[in-house]
């Protein structure tokens, strides 16, 4: 699904990413768990194809192709989605509107009519999202939590087959953590999924195969659910000296 | 239509152009005698011929305005442009028996399928004169006038002499004098006391011929505690020369009135629009301009509302879009000369390849005019590095109890807006069209439905292959 070889990204001629190697397959869900400023975000926005980025070397591959291949919405069109850490506010665009176009722009074959507006209905539903939010502006006046809501709306009905969930879990109180957790074990079976979080809370509600740490734009250390336990009770420290 | 005057037509959708048929067509040129001529083939009462032949005095006379656009403004030629053509005989009521090629044209620009979804009455003026008229019967059973000006003043004689010109004067500006003298065409509607009109009415301009000089007068009185809502639009095809748009609106909202008059000109690029709107407003009536502008080579339109009597509101949403070659200098006015009136203006204006858009905006409140309270809100979104937005506000405040508030703001579109939903499958095109109508969306909500959705492919198109 995807694999990263020796990845170096810099930002304004900053090396952040420092020779990083990840393997996703189908149905496998992976954790990067990092201090701030170890290049996690930088990850999954280099992934998704942010201009900002430069690849300096090394090769990502999406599905076999090369990912330079693609432009920004060619990604999302086949098959990669990101929740955004900080979701952009677009103004005067309603969230129904804007979900529809963005799900006929993604999906080979969208629902349209009727069988969109169930499929909308079901997903907001599991959600615990009101149908008040489709009439408001994307993200304009939004809380933290329902912007990461209205993130997690957009996975399920754009139905990816790699998820790249950037801090998704930061912010949200103890009832949205579980709303955004079903949402991830939802589209998890059928998808690849990278989660990148600074809590180990999340792992209660969602179960990864691989747990990474990420230290200097590396992954240091993998392991799996126990990991994460350690690094939140040991902290990174402890890692440094393999970075 | 021609394979050749396809070709002509490019992005611009109603940029086509029918054969030049016309029953009268006045030689290219302005004279005192082609402005008698005007008014004597329309068998005018005497008083109007001295009105117009005052007014070409004046606009003799008077000087170009020295401020706005100057260089393009200069750049117009009165000597090469047609004063007017009338292109049927008669206003039919019935499509079928309107001549086939303007027929043909307005099916194009979908006028009389608007007609029987959901309007109320609609003129359409080709050239200088209105070629259809008609209005439900319902309406005119309820006494609500509603006919193209030039039998407004046939009919109404009486009507047209007390209101014409008191709103705006010929001797408001150049233009305003211009047309008085040369006026043909445009919408006379009178609403009676206590009488709301539900479904709009609409009048569409078209203007066909090469250096064509449309020149509509529009009068629309409501009466005590009506309501009127008028759409107009307007669209002429391309062509390498140019014409001339210059027209006068006047509104009287009468005490406890109101009127909303919605516009989305989007006449071709070389097209000059100089138009003087302005509405008067009695004791607790409502005057609203709705006013888009996205065509035209030189827009030079700012609507203007004068609270005259206690409790008056005004409300002016205006939108420009200045593309390439473009200068949209838009804005409004408004004039609070009684006390306890209020006022909303929102601008917003857009630039991209190298358009220019101006707001120019005037807010007056009058040393009598206590406890006015006004909110004027102007944004500009400049799309790229090529153009230009400039915004001129003037404020003019005599009473220190007025309550205003006023913002802008200049934005361009952030990276960040773009990335996040190009990962959402947008293409930077579509990206930038759904940001584009978001930014226009406090306008557009305030369209009937048909013009919103028309309006926002609009500017979809208009984002289209300008990526670079």
């Amino acid at each position: 699904m995807l694999r990263v070889e020796n990845l170096h990204v810099s930002v304004d001629s900053t090396p952040i990413i420092k020779g990083l190697n990840l393997t996703i397959r189908r149905g496998e869900i992976h954790v990067i768990m990092g201090r701030n400023g170890a290049g996690k975000s930088t990850l999954a926005n280099v992934v998704m194809g942010h201009p900002a980025y430069e690849i300096t070397s090394g090769e990502i591959h999406f599905q076999g192709r090369p990912l330079e291949e693609l432009a920004v919405f060619e990604r999302a069109r086949a098959g990669m989605f990101l929740s955004f850490q900080y979701p952009a506010v677009i103004p005067g665009v309603q969230v129904g509107t804007f979900l529809k176009k963005s799900v006929a722009s993604v999906r080979d074959d969208p629902p349209k009519g009727r069988a969109f507006r169930k499929e909308l209905n079901e997903a907001m539903s599991k959600l615990e999202m009101d149908k008040s939010f489709l009439s408001r502006y994307v993200n304009d006046g939004f809380s933290g939590g329902e912007k990461k809501r209205l993130e997690i709306l957009q996975m399920l009905l754009l139905k990816p087959s790699l998820a790249l969930l950037d801090e998704t879990d930061s912010g949200l109180d103890i009832d949205a953590l579980r709303i955004v957790s079903k949402g991830i074990n939802e589209v998890a079976p059928e998808a690849g999924c990278l989660i990148i979080t600074h809590y180990q809370r999340l792992l209660d509600h969602v179960k990864p195969h691989y747990v990474h740490a990420m230290i200097d734009g590396a992954i240091v250390k993998t392991g799996g659910p126990e990991l994460a336990l350690e690094l939140e009770e040991r902290g990174y420290d402890w890692l440094d000296a393999a970075a | 239509m021609s394979e050749e005057a396809f070709e002509a037509v490019g992005d611009y959708k109603y940029g086509f152009h029918d054969p030049e048929n016309h029953t009268i067509r006045f030689d290219k040129g302005l004279s005192e005698q082609v402005v008698r001529d005007i008014s004597e083939l329309k068998n005018e009462p005497q008083w109007m011929t001295d009105i117009r032949v005052k007014a070409f005095k004046h606009f003799e006379e008077r000087a170009m305005p020295d401020w706005g656009n100057c260089n393009l403004l200069e750049s117009i030629n009165f000597e090469n442009v047609t004063y007017f053509l009338r292109s049927s005989d008669q206003t039919e009521k019935n499509w079928d028996d309107v001549p086939d090629d303007i027929k043909n044209t307005f099916d194009r620009l979908g006028i009389p399928d608007a007609e029987q979804k959901w309007l109320g009455g609609v003129t359409a003026q080709y050239e200088s004169e209105a070629v259809y008229h008609s209005i439900r019967e319902d309406l005119e059973e309820q006494g609500v006038i509603f006919l193209d000006m030039d039998t407004g003043l046939k009919t109404h004689p009486e009507l047209v002499k007390k209101f014409f010109g008191t709103v705006v004067p010929h001797s408001d500006n150049k233009f305003s004098a211009l047309n008085t003298a040369v006026w043909s065409g445009g919408s006379f509607i009178y609403v009676p006391k206590g009488i709301s009109v539900e479904m709009p009415v609409q009048a569409y301009f078209r203007i066909n011929a090469k250096n064509m000089g449309q020149f509509e007068r529009t009068l629309i009185i409501a009466d005590e505690g009506s309501t009127i809502h008028y759409v107009e639009g307007c669209t002429a095809p391309s062509y390498s020369t140019d014409s001339l748009h210059s027209a006068v609106v006047e509104l009287v909202a009468m005490e406890g009135a109101k009127i909303r008059y919605s516009t989305v000109q989007n006449w071709s690029n070389n097209v000059y629009n100089l138009v003087t709107k302005r509405a008067v407003a009695h004791k607790n009536a409502t005057v609203e301009w709705v006013d888009g502008n996205i065509g035209s080579k030189l827009t030079m339109k700012y609507p203007s509302v004068l609270l005259k009597g206690e409790g008056a509101h005004a409300e002016v949403i205006s939108v420009a879009y200045a593309g390439e070659g473009q200068h949209q200098d838009a804005g409004a006015k408004v004039h609070h000369l009684a006390p306890n009136t209020t006022s909303n203006i929102l601008s917003k204006s857009i630039s991209k390849n190298g358009g220019r858009s101006s707001y120019r905006g005037m807010l007056q409140v009058m040393p009598k005019a206590s406890d006015c309270r006004s909110k004027v809100v102007c944004d500009a979104l400049i799309l790229d590095e090529n153009s230009r937005s400039d915004t001129y506000p003037t404020m003019e405040i005599g009473n220190s109890s007025a309550d205003l508030e006023h913002e802008a703001s200049v934005s361009k579109v952030s990276s960040d807006q773009l990335f996040y939903l190009m990962s959402r499958g947008f293409t930077e095109e579509a990206a930038m069209g759904l940001i584009v109508n978001g930014f226009f969306e406090p306008f557009t909500r305030e369209l009937p439905m048909e013009y919103a959705v028309e309006l926002n492919k609009l500017l979809e198109l208009e984002m289209e292959g300008s990526i670079g």
